[in-house]
């Protein structure tokens, strides 16, 4: 038996540690415990407008028990239409410019100053928040759905590009290295060797990309975006609870219904 | 018919894997590439075709001088030699007709083969060869429903489509049982033979080279160490390309093997 098999034997064998110096493993794990309670207590809670604001939190809540559908149906069905008119066009327009852009932001296939250039938009475009970028196209091209429209094509964009280039990344390189060997141009391996492997990916991507764009449409009305947001934040102004519930109980259907729609498509292209 | 010159491949990482390979082809030899993993086996054929591109020396294949080409001529070139991998590289989600008819990719438009509308002559010859590997039953499956050997049966028919006049074999018997192994190893010889194509064919089984192959070469740290017949694999040559290792058992099998199938 060598000198350094009896040296181990008998002895328990720990895992070796993340860090190995002692002291600084303790420190950060002190350190990070007192910042969360310092950083838990320095909120404030103003307990006396906490108890006033749970009659409107009850009101609103119990207005779901009886939410009003009628009395702004007209309201409600153009808001609702305008959303999803929103949502389908952002994502098509979306979705089409994410595709290319997604080819030339994974590393092993596009040249470096592609590369660059493709990382860069979808930087800019995860970068700017869809309220940011909402505020702003509605000081450029006024109140309504246009500016929601634009914002969510733009945010689509940073969404889809970026996972999709992510999986073209982790995709088989042999798969395509078969088809380039064959003599075929760059888009026919494109077409052979690559999107028959990304495509299930990016199905279920789309499909979850235009279930928050719906929802971001109903958010975008907030800021005068256009959409149902629009019909929604004005019953919250007239604290009418009841149609903001019927509302948002609509939404909460067509999220669900999308749900079950990508669940069904996603399971059929694997 | 392949020529390769002085050809030297170090990768960026300083890694040399070919010093400076000569090796000349003619028509319709099949050769074995043995050596030890890491011999630059691998990179050798892939300097080939230009996958891996190679840093100097230069590769004819036939009148064409094949390094210095320019993306759309080395296109063109590379129909002219089909490849077959380890692990088969099928495209796993398509249909084995697609991955058969994918060898044509070089020879018709991107919009025919976007829309798979092949010429007919291209699908009666991928029909043909499914059949000679007995998988015409299987055109519309998709690829990850076959079995390995089935799968290798395809990327033998999805590089033979090309109508090469070299093939390029990268482990075809990597992850096979024995049986398979075999089996695949004289198809691709058979055929090899049946359209006079020449062949490198590299492999880590000694013994299923020596049982199918003219001749061998002999890859050891990016340089040939042995360049001879079958035959001449002794147990010092094996030594030479693998290094020390009792080698009497893997020759006398060999012999076995051929006295129990006759070529």
């Amino acid at each position: 038996m060598s000198d350094e098999l009896a040296a181990v034997l008998g002895k328990r064998w720990r895992r070796p540690p993340l860090i190995r110096r002692r002291w600084l493993r303790w420190a950060l794990g002190v350190g990070f415990l007192v910042y969360f309670i310092a950083a838990v207590s320095s909120v404030e809670v103003n307990w006396s407008r906490v108890y006033e604001g749970l009659d409107r939190g009850a009101a609103f809540i119990l207005a779901f028990a009886t939410p009003d559908f009628a009395s702004r149906a007209t309201d409600i069905w153009e808001g609702m239409l305008e959303s999803l008119v929103m949502t389908v066009a952002a994502s098509v327009v979306g979705i089409a410019i994410s595709i290319p852009i997604g080819l030339g932001a994974a590393r092993n296939i596009a040249p470096l100053p592609v590369y660059l250039v493709c990382r860069f938009i979808v930087a800019i475009s995860r970068a700017l928040q869809e309220i940011i970028v909402a505020i702003l196209l509605v000081a450029i091209f006024g109140f309504g759905p246009l500016a929601g429209f634009l914002t969510l094509s733009f945010a689509t964009i940073g969404f889809l590009s970026k996972l999709l280039a992510e999986d073209i990344e982790a995709m088989d390189r042999s798969q395509a290295e078969a088809i380039k060997a064959s003599g075929a141009r760059w888009l026919q391996w494109i077409n052979y060797g690559v999107q028959p492997q990304v495509m299930p990916r990016l199905i279920g991507l789309s499909m979850y990309r235009v279930d928050i764009n719906f929802r971001e449409s109903a958010i975008l009305g907030l800021v005068g975006a256009g959409g149902i947001g629009a019909t929604l934040n004005t019953a919250f102004d007239r604290y009418e609870y009841d149609t903001a519930a019927a509302i948002l109980i609509i939404i909460i259907v067509i999220v669900m219904a999308l749900e079950y729609l990508s669940g069904i498509i996603r399971a059929r292209v694997q | 018919m392949l020529r390769l010159e002085n050809l030297v491949k170090t990768y960026r990482t300083g890694d040399q894997a070919l010093k400076g390979v000569h090796l000349e082809v003619p028509q319709g030899q099949v050769l074995a590439l043995i050596g030890p993993s890491g011999a630059g086996k691998s990179t050798l054929i892939r300097c080939i075709n230009r996958l891996v591109e190679p840093s100097s020396g230069k590769v004819w294949l036939g009148e064409t001088e094949l390094t210095t080409l320019r993306s759309g001529a080395l296109r063109r070139e590379r129909r002219r030699m089909g490849m077959i991998f380890q692990e088969y590289a099928l495209v796993e989600r398509l249909t084995v007709m697609e991955n058969v008819l994918s060898g044509r990719l070089g020879y018709v438009g991107f919009w025919r083969s976007f829309i798979r509308r092949y010429p007919q002559s291209d699908m009666d010859e991928a029909f043909r060869l499914l059949d000679r590997v007995g998988l015409l039953d299987m055109a519309d499956k998709r690829a990850d429903e076959l079995s390995g050997g089935q799968r290798q049966r395809v990327g033998i028919c999805r590089a033979l489509i090309q109508d090469p006049a070299l093939l390029l074999v990268d482990e075809p018997t990597a992850s096979l049982d024995p049986k398979t192994s075999r089996q695949i190893m004289r198809l691709i010889c058979e055929l090899c033979r049946e359209r006079g194509l020449a062949a490198i064919i590299n492999i880590h089984d000694v013994a299923l080279a020596q049982m199918f192959v003219q001749r061998v070469i002999g890859l050891r740290t990016g340089e040939i160490a042995f360049d001879g017949s079958p035959e001449g694999l002794t147990a010092d040559v094996l030594t030479r390309i693998y290094g020390e290792e009792d080698w009497h058992a893997t020759i006398e099998k060999v012999e076995e093997d051929e006295a129990e199938v006759p070529a």
